[in-house]
């Protein structure tokens, strides 16, 4: 019994991390109908921050303050200097584009940084376990969920509570006639990159402390997966994301102990999504837009 | 022939092929597929496995058409459901899976492969020249089907799905037909090269290799029967001329895919035309 339940207890952590990766994603595809499949990159990139930062600070802290900043900045740039001249074409212009960026700066990683990868200099967390009603876990895990909740909470309470979110969810859902309500289109986009890319880094930089590895290619597998992700939820569905960032996860999860002999942790997630599609076309979150 | 050039002969024909019949899939019938490189690998497991089991050249090629054919049919029913960005998705999904599944299977040969595949009994120069004529033969069929009347069945589906429906195309039918039949191309290409190379690992068939068809693709300009064939050539090559720079073999496709997608979104047959309408206008 309690077997199963560490299994949920990871798949909840995957699941948290996925959303956090997700969350950006789906935005920009709710803005601009582009499948921003560099996204991994930054999310590398956040991990590649954290670590070399840390080490040279040795703060923890202060290397993921440098991620997150550092990949705001980075996302601003990669939507100005590559989609934003890209917006007049094919979507699948600026995906081919995207995926031309995300092999690049992998490969730019393992030239700069080596193929081995780098760890965090001083990293105790990982090992630092606590036990929490039978179950055994450990500080970063309990960070990753925390970092989740706080940060998609804050998000909420932005895109509802504030005027500058409520233009956001507005420009998400229909752009032209938020613009005609006096919503800047292009600063939302700039926002939107700068949020979403943040919080992406968020997510490498956790699961680079929670390995204490940082890789060129850890942002590989997750990217298609959080596109798997943003299908399911339905594109550009808030809501709909976060479920099925979970129960991805979950899926993942058990799927890898019942079915583990036959295929491989990544089909089972995509196995499960065409099954989904399948069945639901338009994915669990229907078309609703944010 | 020295072996070199005829190891890379084959490739180039190996790739024409994949990239034109991924053309007549997303150029021709606008049904975005990124999991080609899964059909392709079903074409060369299934010819792999048929030669093991003793079936002579022919046949076990023909199993590979049919197979990833197969596969084909079953992924363009998932196109009849699914329009645009869910349906790109879905065949990164199939990319995936194909991969995924096959390193798990102990009769496959799972991570290890499939090696001792039986000669065709041709010698490599002659598997080469099979394949060279193989790929003539599909850059003819293609150019074919774009004059036919299923190349205007197909770029009408491509063009806007609902329209072709209104004036009585049957969108559904063309979807299947264009699947079916860029799969079969490929299932024979992934024949071909299973004979040709005589041993297959599953990694050959991965998703990074549906992105590399894709980029011929795009790059060459969708729907441009010559300029896809013209890229498949180029980034084939691309590799061999820039050897050198091994290293940075993948750092030059990411910033290539980067910078022609950026200054010349329309690819090598964008650039054709935009530089004859130049000439016409003087």
């Amino acid at each position: 019994m309690l077997y199963y339940v560490d299994l949920a207890f990871n798949g909840l952590i995957f699941g948290c991390m996925y959303a956090l990766m997700a969350v950006g994603l789906t935005l920009v595809y709710g803005l601009l109908r582009i499948l921003h499949i560099a996204h991994a990159a930054v999310y590398a990139f956040g991990a590649y921050v954290a670590v070399i930062v840390a080490n040279g600070t040795g703060s923890i802290a202060a290397g993921f303050a440098a991620a997150m900043v550092a990949a705001a900045c980075l996302g601003m740039a990669i939507y100005r200097l590559l989609y934003q001249p890209l917006l007049g074409y094919p979507p699948y212009v600026a995906m081919i584009a995207s995926i031309g960026l995300l092999v690049f700066m992998e490969d730019g990683f393992r030239i700069a940084f080596g193929e081995q990868g780098l760890t965090f200099a001083h990293n105790p967390y990982p090992t630092q376990l606590h036990e929490f009603a039978g179950l055994t876990v450990n500080t970063v895990q309990v960070a990753i969920i925390a970092a989740a909740v706080v940060c998609l909470t804050l998000l909420a309470l932005f895109t509802t509570r504030t005027r500058l979110g409520i233009a956001w969810r507005a420009t998400v859902s229909d752009a032209p006639i938020a613009t005609s309500f006096g919503v800047d289109a292009v600063k939302v986009r700039y926002l939107n990159f700068a949020i979403g890319s943040a919080l992406a880094a968020l997510a490498g930089a956790l699961i680079g402390l929670l390995n204490n590895f940082v890789e060129p290619t850890m942002g590989f597998v997750v990217s298609y997966k959080a596109l798997a992700i943003i299908v399911l939820g339905g594109l550009g569905n808030l809501q709909g994301t976060l479920i099925a960032s979970l129960v991805l996860g979950l899926v993942e999860s058990y799927g890898t102990i019942f079915v583990g002999r036959y295929l491989d942790r990544d089909a089972i997630a995509f196995l499960f999504l065409i099954a989904v599609l399948i069945v639901r076309p338009k994915g669990l979150g229907g078309i609703k837009t944010a | 022939m020295s072996a070199y050039a005829t190891s890379v002969l084959a490739i180039i024909g190996i790739n024409v092929m994949l990239a034109v019949s991924l053309n007549m899939i997303t150029g021709f019938c606008g049904q975005f597929s990124l999991g080609h490189a899964a059909f392709y690998g079903a074409g060369a497991y299934a010819a792999a496995f048929a030669a093991g089991a003793g079936a002579p050249a022919p046949l076990a090629l023909l199993a590979g058409v049919i197979i990833a054919g197969l596969l084909g049919i079953v992924v363009g029913f998932a196109s009849l459901r699914l329009r645009d960005d869910f349906l790109a998705v879905t065949t990164i999904g199939v990319s995936f899976l194909f991969v995924g599944f096959v390193r798990k299977q102990p009769w496959l040969g799972a991570e290890m492969g499939m090696s001792k595949i039986p000669s065709s009994g041709l010698g490599s120069e002659g598997n080469a020249l099979l394949i060279l004529a193989c790929a003539l033969l599909t850059i003819a069929l293609s150019l074919y089907v774009n004059r036919s009347w299923m190349g205007f069945g197909f770029r009408a589906v491509g063009d806007d799905e609902d329209t072709a429906r209104t004036v009585g195309i049957s969108v559904g039918a063309y979807k299947l037909v264009a699947f079916t039949l860029g799969t079969a191309i490929a299932g024979l290409a992934g024949g071909l090269y299973a004979y040709f190379t005589q041993f297959i690992v599953p990694d050959t068939f991965g998703f990074i290799v549906s992105v590399t068809l894709m980029a011929m693709v795009v790059i060459g300009g969708t729907g441009s029967t010559i300029g896809v064939a013209i890229a498949a050539v180029a980034l084939t090559l691309l590799p061999e001329v820039v050897r050198f720079t091994n290293d940075y073999r993948l750092l030059i496709f990411g910033g290539l895919l980067v910078l022609v997608m950026r200054f010349a979104p329309g690819g090598l047959a964008g650039l054709g035309r935009a530089v004859l309408v130049k000439a016409r206008g003087k």
